[in-house]
């Protein structure tokens, strides 16, 4: 493998420029990233949302290496600050890079389930003290033990001598999680991805995990990717969000741009489907039909064809991202200088008027 | 676990207990009776079956049987060996079969181990392919024409092997009936270690393991063969059964002084005392490979060992 240098401004951690990956299957080729671009800065939480099947979980597999193996990246780079002066293009590395330099030393996951995610005949503690180990982070097993034992505590798990000992069985689904981002901060990573991290939990143990990451990316200041079907969690949690449609980042802003000035219809549909904070709603809004199969990618913007809000153009050609701030792009001909102005569905305005005041009185 | 294997053992003998009834039922109903000399007058026969103590009770019959056979008596031979004790038959010859027995177990074990995670780590390469054709030959042709077919081309054609038993030579001159007994287990392994090491390696935990960075052979050893071994595990006792019946005729093959072959002799001479003291033999290993295997299960899963008091 080339050691060719990147550029990457020195705030930066991670720029994915043009991601394009596909899947062979028997019937065809699934096209299931198509172009898609973002960054990430030090410190910074990125949110990816969008409805399942939109292509989050591959998107941030590609980062890590982990593509199946009918999977092949088309197009595009990674770029992924390793240290000060190295940045890699982490669709060039090979498996040993990736073992090496990035998987849990310098990149780290939390998956969405952690009933399955834990070796059922490892203790717990020692599934900690693995990566330690591994990546030279301690010096001496007594080291990672007590460091572990501290990690522990830190995720919030009580009587962490004696969970350091028990094995996964012995645990609840929620203290597995926390078992799980233990095992993730193990290796002080410069980036966490936590792919639905709260989605096979329930719900009062949803708001407890969450609130430890948040916990974490306070006290560590760690690059946090955290993907999400539900626009719902992402509001006080992220300071960017990225939405994915049919394997596409239809828009892209600060959190509060997308929360409260969202402008891609897909956006729309998804706020509209938010069930109200007040749950006072007559009834719930659901976005009509279902994603397109990527197969057969449709033409112009993959959305339209489910949106009260199509152009023509929109059925014909892929709208380019538009901006509408500086950090704030979406890709619908909407946005274009020649469409008619239209403004989001007068409900939704609503909405996102008594969320902001929620919002407000909560700060 | 010291309960867990407690309540186990308490359930093996129960099984002894039961099994050791079966054999006395077997022989009180047996046809015919040692006195079957025309000679004897109805008073002589009472005298014997009093001497002998056949006119008690059935209960305290099997009391006695019982009691007996705890201590290894199993009474005399009655055509092999005219009134040698049958434990004096039996018991030298024991020892060779266990030996026989062990050699092939632990033989086609290793083997398959590591055919089985050689194939299972290289899904469908041509190691895999190797181990699969390996794996496959070994479960379906039969371990006596692995043994005729050996013992002709390495015993014969090429004498590399001795092709009988020598007991100067316990070892060397078994070395192609262990193969040959070897084989079926081997395959056995390889092909279940084969499917769960492919279960096992797609499963999350190892998707975990992956992105902790650890190096594929850490990923392999320590998170996917251990899981990967608790189903394996089960079918020793299958396993050991296949051994068992297989070498009634391997041992023939190569005339090794073994239980196998002397249940031969014994089933084809009416020895029935053999028969009992063989048989029971045979039940009591077979119970005693699945206590093993249910400990060595409850070793390797942490989810019995637990759950199952500790
Ligand atoms: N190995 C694969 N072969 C074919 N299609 C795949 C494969 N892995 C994922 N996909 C498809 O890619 C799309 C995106 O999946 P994913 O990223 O998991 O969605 P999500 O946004 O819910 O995380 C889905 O339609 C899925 O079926
Ligand atoms: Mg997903």
């Amino acid at each position: 493998m080339s050691e060719k240098n990147y550029y990457l401004p020195p705030q930066r951690i991670l720029e994915v420029h043009n991601l394009t990956l596909s899947f062979q299957l028997y019937n065809g080729v699934n096209h299931v990233i198509r172009d898609v671009s973002f960054h990430l800065d030090k410190g910074e939480t990125l949110a990816i949302v969008g409805e399942s099947g939109s292509g989050k979980s591959v998107t941030t597999k590609a980062i890590l290496g982990l593509i199946d193996e009918n999977g092949r990246i088309e197009r595009g780079e990674i770029l992924f600050r390793v240290s000060d002066d190295e940045v890699l293009d982490l669709t060039k590395c090979d498996l040993d890079t990736f073992q090496k330099k990035i998987r849990g030393s310098k990149i780290a996951i939390i998956f969405q389930d952690p009933m399955t995610a834990l070796n059922p005949t490892m203790p717990v503690g020692k599934q900690i003290m693995e990566g330690m180990l591994e990546h030279g982070k301690v010096k001496s097993k007594a080291e990672a033990k007590r460091r572990s034992l501290a990690l522990l505590e830190e995720v919030g798990i009580d009587q962490p001598n004696k969970r350091f000992k028990q094995y996964p069985h012995q645990l609840s689904g929620g203290m597995r999680q926390r078992v799980v981002i233990a095992i993730a901060l193990a290796c002080e990573p410069d980036l966490l991805i936590a792919d639905e991290p709260t989605t096979a939990l329930d719900v009062t143990i949803q708001a407890q995990i969450l609130d430890l990451i948040k916990d974490i990316q306070k006290r560590l200041n760690i690059s946090i990717i955290f993907i999400t079907h539900d626009l719902g969690v992402v509001a006080n949690m992220a300071d960017r969000v990225a939405v994915m449609y049919a394997g596409k980042i239809v828009e892209e802003g600060l959190a509060d741009e997308v929360f409260y000035a969202p402008v891609h219809p897909y956006t729309w549909g998804l706020l509209s489907s938010l069930p109200s904070i007040k749950g006072t709603d007559r009834h719930i809004y659901s976005i009509p039909g279902s994603p397109p199969n990527l197969i057969f990618p449709p033409q112009g913007d993959a959305f339209a064809y489910r949106s009260e809000y199509a152009l023509v153009a929109d059925f014909e050609s892929d709208p380019p991202m538009f901006e509408v701030s500086k950090t704030h792009k979406a890709a619908t001909w909407l946005l274009d200088k020649r469409a008619p102005k239209l403004k989001m569905p007068h409900l939704l305005k609503e909405r996102i008027e008594a969320m902001k005041k929620e919002h407000g009185s909560h700060e | 676990m010291v309960k867990y294997v407690l309540k186990r053992l308490f359930w093996a003998l129960v099984t002894v207990l039961l099994i050791l009834f079966i054999l006395f039922l077997l022989l009180e109903f047996m046809p015919g009776s040692p006195f079957n000399e025309e000679k004897l007058t109805v008073d002589q026969i009472r005298i014997l079956k009093e001497h002998y103590g056949l006119d008690k009770p059935f209960f305290e019959k099997f009391w006695i049987f019982l009691v007996n056979a705890t201590k290894g008596d199993f009474g005399i031979s009655y055509n092999l060996q005219k009134n040698m004790k049958v434990s004096q038959i039996v018991m030298p010859r024991l020892w060779v079969s266990v030996r026989l027995g062990l050699q092939a177990i632990g033989l086609g074990s290793v083997m398959g181990v590591i055919l089985g995670v050689i194939s299972g780590s290289n899904q469908n390469n041509w190691k895999d392919s190797v181990a699969t054709i390996m794996a496959v030959v070994g479960v379906s042709i039969p371990s006596f024409v692995f043994a005729l077919t050996l013992s002709f081309l390495l015993g014969y054609k090429i004498p590399i092997f001795s092709m009988i038993y020598q007991a100067n030579h316990p070892f060397a001159s078994t070395i192609l009936p262990t193969i040959s007994l070897s084989l079926f287990t081997m395959a056995q392994v390889t092909r279940f270690l084969r499917t769960e090491l492919v279960e096992v390696m797609d499963s999350e935990y190892i998707r975990l393991a992956t992105v902790k960075g650890l190096s594929r052979i850490k990923i392999l050893f320590k998170h996917g063969f251990r899981n990967a071994l608790i189903s394996v595990v089960t079918i020793f006792g299958p396993l050991v059964v296949n051994v068992l019946t297989g070498s009634l005729v391997i041992e023939k093959i190569f005339s090794i002084p073994g239980i196998g072959g002397l249940l031969v002799l014994a089933i084809q001479s009416s020895d029935y005392n053999i028969i009992v003291m063989v048989t029971f033999i045979y039940s009591v290993l077979y119970i005693a490979v699945n206590l093993l295997v249910d400990v060595l299960y409850g070793v390797i899963d942490p989810r019995i060992r637990v759950s199952k008091g500790a």
